[in-house]
Order: structure tokens, then sequence, then C-alpha cells
């Protein structure tokens, strides 16, 4: 079953990739894809060990995909652009999630995403040009007793206030 | 596995945690340290304020003070306080620590373990000051009552064995045994349990409708989407005690003749899925999944299936639609998921907190449940309290209990002085409860009354800093986000009725648009496909209904009461309190903050002022006013 863990591991490898390490992912994508028996409803699935391994969803990743599951590449593409969690365009090393959940709003989690906006120079949705950070909102991230949170890559951080922005940011430098 | 050896494993097991269950042997004389066990909470929240390191500490100080054969140090679940993270209990002394770091680690290790003594600065302590010792001193714990989170912060989520010694999967073998699938739901039916989802449909009745439905193939889903902003109830369930919900898709599949469940987890709690994989592979190897379970004819297994964020597969037929690889979008029913569900066959889907009730009703009888909380939805409620309360974290308590029990006694009332303005509960698809109906008891039926509902459990306290208008609004703009596109009254009328409370929130809006609100409330209410438009509407209807003077002070008198809307501030400097720092004036986008001439001030001129609230932001003195 998929793991979420190291979402962020070899995004930024992925622009300069040599060929073994490029084998290697595309290896590991096939026994995904064996291990669900090419099922076509298994391609959320898949779509998430893909985005795991390279990153994002590369178009040559896709149509391999739709080929292995045998799927029409505008069905993949409708599922891809249907779920908020997949990315067709590459992102930062660190995504840089400011929950936005409920929580977190009446504790001001707006300011905190004005802080990060502020302090990487880009909006929500946004790559910074070094390719370290990516910037997004995400709804509710389910740590509703210690908001307003922020993830980084899997990692959570907690009470967030102003101030603290730049000392989450400095420990990904 | 058959029943005997897992009659023998659990009284095993329960010796091995004779320490944690207060079942204290005699200690030995001549032994030099007491044993006891470091119960350190391993739940989202305190993994997040830095576990880890907590566990290396108390691992290297037992080690080096050579109290490995007599301290264990074991990861439970969530404990709840989650706002006191990390949370420690040494057992069996019954002590709580909270916000311990890897230096208090060393000082419990040698102060508690080694010189028996209570370490009392790291106690949590009430209003007065007083330290309280043990979890049941503490109004947090001694208001709740726990049936669903009986294990979270006591058992180890990754041992299968501290599982059983709780108990676990004796309802699985108690209804494989003894009791036929019509006996087993006749129990769930006594029991008066309803869907934990937020719906309140009778389970018992579900489930017979199941049975009676076509076979045999057919599947039993687990519905672990929580979407609802606010509220962590199934992923710390999922996170802290997996195999309760395992048993509890096992005994609905056997009630209901079915042979397969699908357990459908967003993909923002990888934690949930990692500790759910462990325990479906631990269940697999003792032969509690699978074929013949237990000796018995009855096989059943269970298969994770992780969502990709997208709030609406938490509706039953965009959740089936998302397991068969889909674009999560919802059908018109019928036909139910009950006749046509996962591909094509009777699928029946139960949240997880649904499941994790059944087996203490199974084991217990259906008539102790039934005695529990309110008549009319009997059992208890899980609750994820967040917002402005002096304690937050997961509560359960008997159904019934009054909002202002839960807010002032369990979550300690709203900190720093401010006043309890109102809670939210059921999320985007709930209410606002003000003040006034404080003392309401919270059941389905009450909540619906006023114009919120109980939801999955989210509850969310605001303190009178919360404009109405612009929660509202924050809703809506979820709703707008999180609509699927598939009906033209969810997609356009949610987008509309966005536009309509950003022009109040701005202060542009008629008495026309206010009007417009509400009625095109009603069209999207009644004409939305499914639950996510059917409910968008409430948020709105509920804030309307009890704070209609918050409404009508932005749109007439252009004033937001609570200070929120920022076009309808004014900001100023108060010239007592600037202290002349200039770090609002270099802050600001607009260049409109300069200095006074010939003073140590700063100066804001209005009429350039964008109210972006930079200023305010970052002013350290409090010297920024708005109004």
């Amino acid at each position: 079953m998929t793991s979420l863990s190291n979402v962020t591991k070899g995004i930024s490898r992925s622009g300069a990739s040599t060929a073994p390490y490029e084998q290697a992912l595309w290896q590991e994508l096939s026994a995904a894809i064996e291990f669900y028996h090419h099922a076509p409803d298994a391609l959320i699935q898949v779509l998430h060990r893909a985005q795991e391994l390279f990153g994002y969803l590369r178009e040559d990743v896709v149509q391999y995909i739709a080929r292995e599951l045998r799927l029409p590449i505008s069905r993949v593409h409708g599922v891809i652009g249907f779920y908020s969690f997949f990315s067709r365009i590459p992102q930062g090393k660190y995504t840089i999630s400011v929950c936005m959940g409920t929580g977190c709003y009446v504790k001001g989690a707006d300011q905190i995403l004005r802080g990060f906006e502020k302090a990487l120079n880009i909006r929500a949705g946004q790559t910074t040009p070094d390719g370290r950070f990516s910037l997004r909102c995400v709804r509710c991230v389910g740590a509703c007793g210690v908001a307003p949170v922020a993830m980084v890559g899997n990692d959570l951080h907690t009470n967030l206030k102003i101030d603290s922005v730049k000392k989450v940011l400095k420990a990904y430098k | 596995m058959t029943l005997n050896e897992l009659l023998e494993w659990r009284d095993r097991a329960r010796k091995a945690m004779e320490l944690r269950l207060g079942e204290v042997p005699p200690s030995d004389p001549g032994a030099p340290f007491k044993r006891r066990e470091v119960l350190i909470c391993a739940g989202g929240a305190c993994v997040s304020c830095g576990n880890a390191a907590v566990i290396t500490a108390f691992r290297d100080n037992i080690a080096k003070r050579g109290l490995s054969d007599y301290v264990k140090v074991v990861e439970t679940g969530c404990v709840g306080c989650c706002d006191l993270g990390v949370v420690i209990i040494v057992m069996p002394d019954n002590v709580l620590y909270r916000k311990v770091t890897a230096t208090d680690a060393r000082t419990i290790v040698e102060k508690h373990l080694v010189g028996n003594e209570i370490v009392t600065e790291l106690l949590h302590t009430g209003e007065n000051g007083e330290p309280y010792k043990s979890p049941g001193d503490m109004p947090f714990f001694n208001k709740q009552l726990k049936i669903v989170l009986e294990n979270c912060g006591l058992i180890d989520p990754q041992s299968i064995g501290e599982y059983v010694a709780r108990d676990g999967y004796q309802a699985l073998g108690k209804a494989l045994f003894e009791m036929d699938p019509q006996e087993v739901i006749q129990e769930v039916l006594a029991s008066g349990l309803r869907g934990r989802g937020g719906g309140g449909f009778p389970t018992g009745r579900k489930w017979s409708i199941m049975a009676a439905a076509p076979g045999p193939e057919k599947y039993i889903v687990c519905n672990g989407d929580e979407g609802d902003p606010g509220a962590f109830m199934d992923r710390s369930v999922l996170e802290s005690d997996p195999h309760r919900v395992l048993e509890g898709m096992l005994l609905a599949g056997y009630a209901t003749g079915s042979h397969k469940g699908v357990l459908y987890v967003r993909a923002e709690y990888p934690l949930a899925i990692k500790r759910l994989q462990i325990a479906i592979d631990q269940a697999r190897e003792k032969g509690l999944l699978g074929e013949r379970i237990l000796g018995s004819d009855f096989g059943f297994d269970v298969e994770i299936r992780v969502g990709a964020g997208a709030f609406v597969c938490g509706e039953e037929t965009a959740l089936l639609a998302s397991v068969e690889g889909k674009r999560g979008q919802p059908r018109p029913r019928p036909p139910f998921p009950m006749q046509s569900g996962l591909y094509g066959k009777p699928t029946m889907i139960n949240n997880v907190e649904t499941f994790a009730n059944v087996p203490p009703i199974i084991r217990n009888g259906g008539a102790w449940y039934s005695k529990i909380g309110s008549p009319r939805s009997p059992g208890t409620k899980v609750f994820a309290l967040a917002g402005k309360l002096v304690s937050t974290g997961l509560v359960e308590v008997p159904t019934g209990t009054t909002l202002r029990e839960i807010v002032f006694d369990i979550g300690g009332g709203v900190p720093g002085g401010h006043q309890f303005k109102a809670a939210q509960t059921g999320g985007p698809s709930g209410g606002c409860i003000p003040a006034a109906h404080l003392d309401t008891p919270l059941d389905f039926d009450s909540l619906q009354s006023i114009g919120s509902i109980m939801g999955s459990g989210g509850l969310i306290v605001m303190d009178e800093t919360a404009c109405m208008v612009d929660v509202a609004r924050f809703f809506m703009e979820f709703c707008v986000d999180e609509s699927c596109g598939k009906c033209p009254p969810c997609r356009v009328g949610t987008q509309q009725l966005y536009h309509m409370l950003t022009k109040i929130t701005n202060g542009t809006a008629t008495e026309r648009d206010y009007q417009n609100l509400q009625e095109l409330c009603n069209v999207v209410r009644s004409a939305s496909l499914c639950g996510l438009g059917m409910t968008a509407p409430n948020p709105v209807q509920s804030t309307i209904r009890h704070f209609r003077e918050e409404y009508e002070a932005h749109i007439f008198n252009h004033r937001c009461p609570s200070g929120v809307c920022r076009k309808l501030l004014t900001f100023s400097i108060d010239q007592d309190k600037c202290t002349g720092c200039s770090l609002c004036a270099r802050n600001c986008p607009a260049s409109c903050i300069e200095k006074v001439d010939g003073l140590k001030k700063y100066t804001i001129d209005s009429s350039k002022c964008i109210h972006c609230s930079a200023c305010f932001d970052v002013c350290r003195f409090d010297a920024v006013l708005k109004v």
C-alpha cells in the first residue's frame, strides 16, 4: 500500500536527473502497478506513488500510467485535475502547507499565510525561483488542538505566530 | 488461531500490561528500583511537539541509570489534551506530566523513576495554580466517559497484543461462536447507536437492510475521509486504536454477510494510514483477517484506499467513485449504495467512530449502551475541541451533555479574559451556536432544532474577536473550492453566495443583496444534488438567525462590530503608545505612514490607507488601533 512518507524526497533532483536514478524510479513505479495487478480502479493509488517518486506528475509518467492501467489518457487527466493532492507542475524541494481549517482560521492562519508570502516573496500556489519552497493552503490537517499550524513536507509546525515564520524557514535553509 | 488461543493470549497480554491496568503486583522489596511504565503520547499533536526527542531522552537516561529491567517506555495513542504536548504518564503511579522536553525527561528519570518523588513543576496546574497529579484530577478528564477512546493514550497502537489485552477481538469471538448474524444486528438495534458521521441514521437499521441485500458479493466501507475543517476525531481513533475499527468492520461483515471491506482514508493523514496498514498486517498474520477467522466459516479481508484531497469524497456516492479510481463526484440516489454501490454491488458505508462503537456494544450488550447518554441518541460522542479555549483536544462525553459543560468545565472556558461568542459545530455543513443556547444538550435532535448539526464532532469555540459574517464567508469559500462542479445549484450558487458575503464584508452590499442572499440560500439547499450543496447554506442561515444585528451593522452602518473586516476598519496610531520604532512605516505597502514632524512618533494618512493591516500585525507595542 502507498506509504506517503517522504513525499518530498527526490523532488529537487528530478530536474537534473541522472539516467540510473531515473531508471530506478521507473522500476519502482512499474512495481507499484504490478502490485495492483494493472487494475484501473487503482488509478489514484498509483498516481500517489508516481508523485511520491517523481515529485510531480510529468506528462511521460501520466502517459505510461494510462497505458499500463488501460485507461484513456483523458480519464487520467480528469482524475489528476479533480484532486487537489496531485500536481502537474514541479514543486519546490519543500512544500509549505499552511492550514486554513476553521480551528486555524479563528486563531489567525491568514496572518501566518501572509507572513510566509512576504518572507518568501511568492503567493500561495507558487514556488520560489530557487526551487526551494512551494507555498500552498490546505484544508484542515487535523491538528486543531495546537492551531495555527503549517506543514513543511511532512513535518508539522504548531502554535505558529507571525514571528515564528522566519524561524520555521530557517530550519530548512 | 482458535477462540481458546485468543482467550489464552488475552490473559498473557493482560499480565504483561498489569502495571498499566492498575493490577499492581506486590513489589519486590529486594529490588533496587520500582517497576514502572512510562507512557509517551504519540498522537499527531505530540509527534509535532517533538516527542521523538523525548522518547530518545527517556530511553538513554533509563539505560544510563541501569533501569532498563525495571522501566518500560511505551508509545501510546492520543491522550487527548493536545495543547499540553508532549504528554507523558507514569504508571502505575498514574502521574501525568505535561509539556515535557528532552531535558525534563532526564529530571523525571532522576527524581521520579530513581528517587520515587513526583516532579511537581511538570504537573499541570489548575486556574488557581493547584497542581493536578493524575489525569483523573483534571477537569478536562473527569467529566468524560470513554468508550470509543477507552484505549486511546493507554495502549501502543502498533501492538495487537495490547489491544487483545483490553478485550480486543473478544466481541468478534463472541459473535462468531455464540451469536448468529441476526442476533448481532439485534444487539446493535437495541443499543440505539446512530451513525456518528453526522447523519445520525440508526446503525442497526442500516445493518439489517444490508443483511437483506442480495449476495454473495457485498462490500463494507469505512468512511475515514474526515474532511470537516476543525475535526480530528477519526484521525485520532485511527492513529490510536486502529484494531478497534477493524474489529467493528469484521462484526459488520459477519452480521451482514459481507466478506470484503474497504477503509477509505484521506491522504492528509499519513500517520493513520501507516498505523492502519500495520494493524491489518498483524491481524492477517494472527488469522483475524482472511479465510476461516478463529477457525469459523467466516472469512473477511480489508484493504486501504487513500483519498487525494477532495472534501466531497466524504459524501457516500462520491466516496465510492473515488474508491473505484474515478473523479469523486456524487450521483443521484436512488439507487442507494446498499442497492448498487461499489462495482455495482450492495455496499454499506459507516463512519470510523460508528465502527469503533460496535465492539463494546457486542461485548457488553445493546441494553448497556442504550442506557448511556440521552434516550433518543444514546451512547457517547467524541468531540474535537479547538479554537479559543483554555484546554483543547479530544474529548468523549455522553450524548446530551450541554455545550456549557464542554466549553467551560472540560475546555476550561475562553482564555485571555475574552468572552464566549459562539461555538461552531458540523464544519461547513453546520452552524454557529450563540451564548444564549449554551445549555442546549448536544445530541442530533437538539442541535438540529437550533439550526446547527452534530456533524462528525468538530467543535470550534469563537470569542468576541470573531466576526460572524466573516466566519460564514470563510465556510462559503470552502464550499466554493470543494464543490465538485457537477450540479449548477451548488457550483454556481455557492459562488454567488460567496460574492454576496464578500460584498457585505467589504461594506458595498445593499439591502437587495441581503434579501438575495437569504433567498439563494433556500435555492441552493433545495436544489443541490448531494449533501455538500444541500448543507452549504447552513453556516450563513444559522449566523443570520443568531447574529442578525452583525449582518445589519455591516450592510447599513458599514461597520464590523468585531473589528475583523478590514475594509470597514480605520487604522490609526495611538501617539502615547508609539515608540517611534518605524517598523509599521517600513512594512506599509502603501507608504502612508509618516513621521510626525519633530517627534519620534508616526501617523497614518488614512486617505491613502489600503486597509491591509500590516501595521497592526507588526506593531510590538499595541500602538496601532483599528476601529
